[in-house]
């Protein structure tokens, strides 16, 4: 419980230093980006949005920075990121709310289940060390070095024809309304098995690769020695004793490398199309929009610390040590 | 990207290939020559090589000046125009090495500011302690956390029009964290080591201790670290250029990508214009990676891929090696060797 303790407090740590990053940069900048697409979108925006523009981004005011930054918390409290330029009038808050279940649907699935089949893998071959296996680790390696973005603008080019099953981009037929019903299912999965694949290809390498060199580690243990000793069974000793131990550090580097690997999948997104919020961010870069920027890089970063506080749930579920003291 | 977590961390040095007593003088040159002996090291740094040659000749051995226009619009490779050309007649391969500089100038910059970071701040907390580690791990725990790749776009597309030595400087500053954390906890289990203490009892200066005692015993980790920086840093800047936010006015091999994507190259079935930028990036990856590898295996042989699992001992005899035991393949002794001498392998059975 203490562990738990520990790590909930260092999240929320990290989520205020996130806020307080994301309050602190375009404050950084020389110059007024938003200044000037509020003044481009004069008399269109409400004298609310403007106000509350200036407090997320700090524009022509005398207070100081700290009333600045308690203006800005209290804001963010009520849930106002403020309003998005390329989806006006909708509020950034809305966009999100949109495109998120897309990003978790997608995202959050193919990353479990490229880190289960990775570490999968990642046992056979660390435990058949030498065998034709290890042949293969070279070609896995050079897919993990393929851009996520790139992987998926060949996967277009080959599967994704005029004609051809896999549609090319969005997330459901055009024409459908987003609903749980027989029409709007299909064409979502659809649409979601070219990008999840890309996902799965390019992500799965790099847990072969760790599993494997933790499986290679740990087998050379005095207690795998005491397992065969005891005459248990090659495959006992294989899924209960080397890879239940090895897995540990796995979890762990799971939980530090989602960062990067929700930054790769995000590109996915853009080169598929897919409404989720890696392609809201790529049009919000588009079109200069600030504060639709700011409010997914702060979600998005939420997203993770969650995800992070479940990689550590289930650490302590595997791990004993962690919850005796 | 995905960034495995290091099987250097679990292994304290000492019992890598390191500190291996050299055991006649004769062979101490060959010890030297070794990292370049791995395959896997020796391939990686040969294509680093070419990669490095290319980015400092490309611009003066390019065919065709990337700019310029010309009549033959969306040619598929042929001899004048080896990889193809764009919408506009631009010759693609002369882009692509063109390209390379940039590519790996912000490489290599990013990866140089991210290792001085994660040196400064990983030794010192782990050398240091206390309170000052705790202030600097929970600073480096907590930029592992956020996602780099968003934060380094949105502070891009704030700045207008980044130039490469921005975007590098960008990338460097955000970066370090992973490096950070595991020179901390092999500095953790450096300091307490008999030949610190015994500096340390000396009256060595801390910084003279830290210079000359830990660094070197953290070469192997801090290049490994800068190695997973490059690839990074080479990926970051490749995507911040295809999806236009860096300066598209200068070539590199996302800007090469981002307008085959702005002019639907893969609809006109321009595959040209893609693939080749595309395979430049994954070959340097993967070279950079091979070179991880072999750092790796370097630090702590066990990882070494087999090869071969059936070795002829000295004797004749064909063993076959398993997972988890070091078979001792003893040298054939002069005299008859009692039968307790004889090479212990496949323990278990």
């Amino acid at each position: 419980m203490r562990f738990l303790l520990q790590r909930t407090v260092f999240y929320l740590f990290t989520a205020w230093a996130a806020i307080t990053l994301n309050f602190f940069i375009p404050r950084l900048v020389p110059g007024d980006p938003v200044q000037s697409l509020i003044t481009r979108n004069q008399g269109r925006i409400s004298a609310d949005a403007i106000e509350s523009l200036r407090v997320l981004f700090g524009l022509d005011r005398n207070d100081s920075l700290w009333e600045q930054y308690l203006d800005y918390w209290r804001q963010l409290l009520h849930g106002d990121l403020g309003l998005s330029f390329t989806f006006f009038p909708a509020p950034v808050s809305t966009v999100i709310g949109d495109s998120l279940p897309w990003t978790v649907g997608l995202v959050g699935i193919t990353t479990i289940v490229s880190f289960l089949l990775g570490t999968a893998l990642g046992v056979g071959a660390g435990w058949r060390r030498g065998s034709w296996i290890d042949g293969l680790l070279p070609a896995t390696t050079f897919l993990s070095s393929i851009p996520y973005f790139w992987l998926g603008l060949v996967a277009i080019a080959v599967f994704a024809g005029p004609g051809s099953f896999f549609p090319s981009s969005g997330g459901y037929e055009a024409g459908l309304v987003p609903a749980f019903d027989q029409y709007f299912i299909p064409s979502a999965i659809q649409h979601s098995i070219l990008p999840a694949a890309t996902i799965l290809v390019s992500s799965m390498s790099g847990w072969i690769l760790s599993m494997r060199n933790m499986m290679v580690t740990v087998s050379s243990e005095d207690y795998i020695t005491v397992a065969h000793a005891k005459g248990l069974s090659e495959r006992r000793v294989a899924l209960s004793y080397a890879a239940r131990n090895a897995l540990l550090p796995n979890v762990s580097g799971f939980a530090l490398s989602l960062g990067f690997i929700v930054g790769g999948t995000l590109l996915v997104e853009i080169v598929f199309s897919y409404p989720g919020l890696g392609y809201q961010l790529f049009q919000a870069v588009g079109s200069k929009d600030y504060p639709l920027m700011q409010g997914i890089f702060l979600i998005i970063t939420i997203s993770v610390l969650v995800a992070n506080l479940l990689a550590d749930v289930a650490y302590l579920l595997l791990d004993p040590r962690t919850r005796k003291s | 990207m995905t960034i495995s977590p290091s099987s250097i961390e679990q292994v304290i040095p000492g019992q890598g290939a390191m500190a291996q007593p050299s055991a006649t003088p004769g062979r101490t040159k060959r010890r030297r020559l070794r990292f370049v002996a791995n395959a896997k090291a020796a391939t990686g740094l040969a294509i680093l090589g070419i990669y490095c040659l290319f980015a400092v000749i490309g611009p003066w051995v390019a065919p065709y000046d990337p700019d310029a226009r010309s009549g033959d619009v969306l040619q598929a490779p042929s001899a004048s125009h080896w990889f193809g050309t764009t919408h506009l007649g631009q010759d693609i391969f002369s882009q692509i090495l063109v390209g390379a500089r940039s590519v790996m100038v912000v490489g290599l910059l990013a990866g140089v500011l991210a290792t001085i970071l994660s040196i400064l701040i990983g030794v010192t907390a782990g050398y240091l302690g206390g309170v000052t580690d705790e202030g600097l791990s929970a600073m480096s725990n907590v930029f592992l956390v956020i996602p780099a790749l968003p934060l380094i776009i949105i502070v891009t597309s704030i700045v207008e029009q980044a130039s490469d030595t921005l975007v590098a400087l960008i990338i460097g500053l955000t970066s370090w964290a992973w490096g950070a954390r595991v020179l901390r906890a092999q500095t953790l289990s450096l300091r307490r080591r008999d030949y610190v203490e015994a500096a340390r009892a000396t009256g060595e200066r801390t910084w003279r201790i830290i210079l000359f005692e830990i660094l070197p015993n953290l070469t192997a980790i801090i290049a490994s670290g800068f190695v997973g920086t490059v690839i990074f840093a080479v990926m970051s800047e490749i995507t911040l250029a295809f999806i236009g936010i860096s300066s598209i006015s200068s070539w590199n091999w996302g800007t090469i990508l981002f307008w085959a994507q702005g002019q639907q190259a893969l609809a006109q079935g321009a595959w040209w214009w893609f693939v080749p930028a595309g395979l430049a990036i994954a070959v340097l990856g993967t070279a950079l990676a091979l070179i991880n590898f072999g750092i790796d295996e370097f630090v702590s042989p066990r990882l070494r891929t087999g090869g071969r699992t059936r070795i002829r001992t000295a004797d004749g005899r064909t063993v076959r090696m398993r997972v988890g035991f070091t078979p001792v393949l003893a040298p054939k002794p002069a005299v008859p060797a009692p039968r307790e001498a004889a090479p212990r392998v496949d323990g278990a059975r």
